[in-house]
């Protein structure tokens, strides 16, 4: 499932704006791109399983609120920082 | 050299050598300065982490080469970054602190960001805690790669009356920091919340009681409450671990156990200035010895230097007498705030004493507070300053 990644990630992944990741649904994917690059997941999912204020993430674009949302491989993932003042 | 310095080194016998270096935590990265033997000339490096907000940045004075440095960005979730090797290289921690899971149906705590971070005993090496926002504290076993809460204090009971609601919390968010650890007793441990007071633990954190009598809550109405305080730092010091002193949101304290009251030493400011502030600094070789910078903490709590007119005082008496020290400081229209870990002291002889202010300046004195000099300008809300001695 191709991923596009924010800039404030992007330490996690080499650069990279766009990577690869697997999962049925958004936790799923979320834990592989954990797996993928360590670090990842708790600096946009918090431990209480929400996903973080200023954290969105879209999937062929609407927004997610839940991490139980089932995705098919076909899915687009888009991750934006946003709103995060000043 | 000042009177007060010469009288100083004149105490000790004795004149360290060797390198500062300074740690500065801002809330756009961290910054370092590098003083040559003289601490007159400084070379600034930075920034590091840039963006990101830094609460806090120690080394590790057990090894001195490992940093940890607390972070967040305004996007991304709190975590901590760790270098074994003096800052060459920082890999981030496997398991920052985080709160357990809750329940189903449960409301659960979440890590807003890692506040303090304070290394373990000397006979510890490798165990570091860290304080929270909310409330929390954590300790690792393995340098700061991975953190495991406090369950002593995080699960307590009482934790939830202790820390009050979110109301209670201060604009930032409530903390917990101050950690501060017998160098007699590993397991002897104290901490101070803002908002929650200073607590104490004598078994390593599996219980904690309240340590907040005779001090001051005025925002809390009626008789006084056993906690629910407001300690802004609290420092123990190691060559006298029976005396602890405190700067709280109302008033500077200090504490001589087994006893356990906090007696009011801030009246002894002259009452122009008051006893509010947030850092209290301890002189490395005088127990008697301790810094504030007093801010104004009237009508709605403006949080500034005070008049505009900013100063260090110090009591070189346990707080029986105090002195302004503003030599060198500007003289007027300057309206800066210390934070609580933004003022700190190295251990050389006389002692240089630091501080950054949230306009950006760090200001620093090579004589013990008698004359200050601007070291940098223009660097991002400064947070923390933490000082080292890099052998000599």
């Amino acid at each position: 499932m191709r991923i596009v990644v924010p800039s404030q990630l992007r330490d996690y992944t080499g650069g990279a704006g766009v990577v690869e990741a697997e999962g049925g649904s958004l936790g799923a994917l979320l834990a592989d791109l954990d797996r993928r690059y360590p670090g990842m997941r708790f600096r946009m999912i918090d431990e209480q399983e929400a996903i973080r204020r200023h954290i969105k993430i879209f999937v062929n674009r609407e927004q997610a609120v839940r991490l139980d949302l089932p995705l098919g491989e076909e899915d687009e993932i888009v991750i934006v920082g946003a709103l995060s003042g000043g | 050299m000042a009177p007060n310095a010469r009288s100083a080194a004149k105490r000790t016998g004795s004149r360290r050598a060797g390198a500062v270096m300074l740690f500065v935590g801002t809330r756009k990265g961290a910054f370092t300065l590098r003083a040559d033997a003289a601490r007159r000339r400084w070379q600034i490096g930075g920034p590091h982490f840039l963006g990101q907000i830094v609460n806090h940045l120690v080394l590790d004075p057990r090894d001195g080469r490992t940093l940890l440095c607390a972070a967040r960005a305004g996007h991304l979730g709190p975590t901590v970054f760790r270098s074994r090797d003096f800052g060459h290289s920082w890999r981030e921690a496997a398991r920052p602190p985080a709160f357990p899971k809750a329940a189903p149906g449960e409301k659960g705590l979440s890590v807003g960001h890692v506040f303090w971070l304070q290394p373990g005993h000397a006979s510890q090496p490798g165990v570091w805690y860290a304080g929270t926002s909310p409330q929390g504290l954590f300790r690792s076993e393995d340098g700061g790669d991975t953190w495991e809460g406090v369950a002593g204090f995080n699960a307590h009971p009482m934790r939830t009356q202790w820390v009050g609601g979110e109301q209670e919390a201060p604009p930032d968010g409530a903390t917990l920091h101050s950690i501060n650890i017998d160098p007699r007793e590993p397991r002897h441990l104290y901490i101070g919340m803002s908002i929650g007071g200073a607590f104490e633990s004598t078994d390593g954190g599996r219980d904690w009681r309240p340590l907040n009598r005779d001090c001051a809550a005025d925002f809390i109405p009626g008789p006084a409450p056993e906690y629910g305080h407001d300690v802004h730092c609290m420092r123990l010091h190691p060559l006298r671990p029976e005396r602890l002193y405190q700067q709280n949101h109302c008033g500077i304290y200090r504490m001589e156990r087994p006893e356990g009251r906090w007696q009011r030493i801030g009246k002894a400011m002259p009452k122009k200035i008051g006893d509010i502030g947030f850092p209290l600094v301890l002189h490395p070789r005088d127990p008697d010895t301790v810094w504030v910078f007093p801010m104004d903490g009237g009508t709605v709590w403006p949080r500034v230097s005070v008049g505009g007119k900013p100063a260090a005082y110090v009591t070189r008496d346990a707080g029986k007498t105090w002195q302004r020290q503003d030599k060198g400081l500007p003289e007027r229209q300057a309206w800066f705030t210390v934070k609580r870990q933004a003022m700190c002291a190295d251990a050389r002889d006389p002692v240089g004493v630091y501080f950054g202010t949230t306009s950006g300046e760090l200001w620093a004195s090579r004589t013990e507070g008698a004359r200050w000099a601007c070291l940098a300008r223009h660097l991002p809300h400064i947070y923390s300053v933490e000082a080292a001695a890099l052998g000599g």
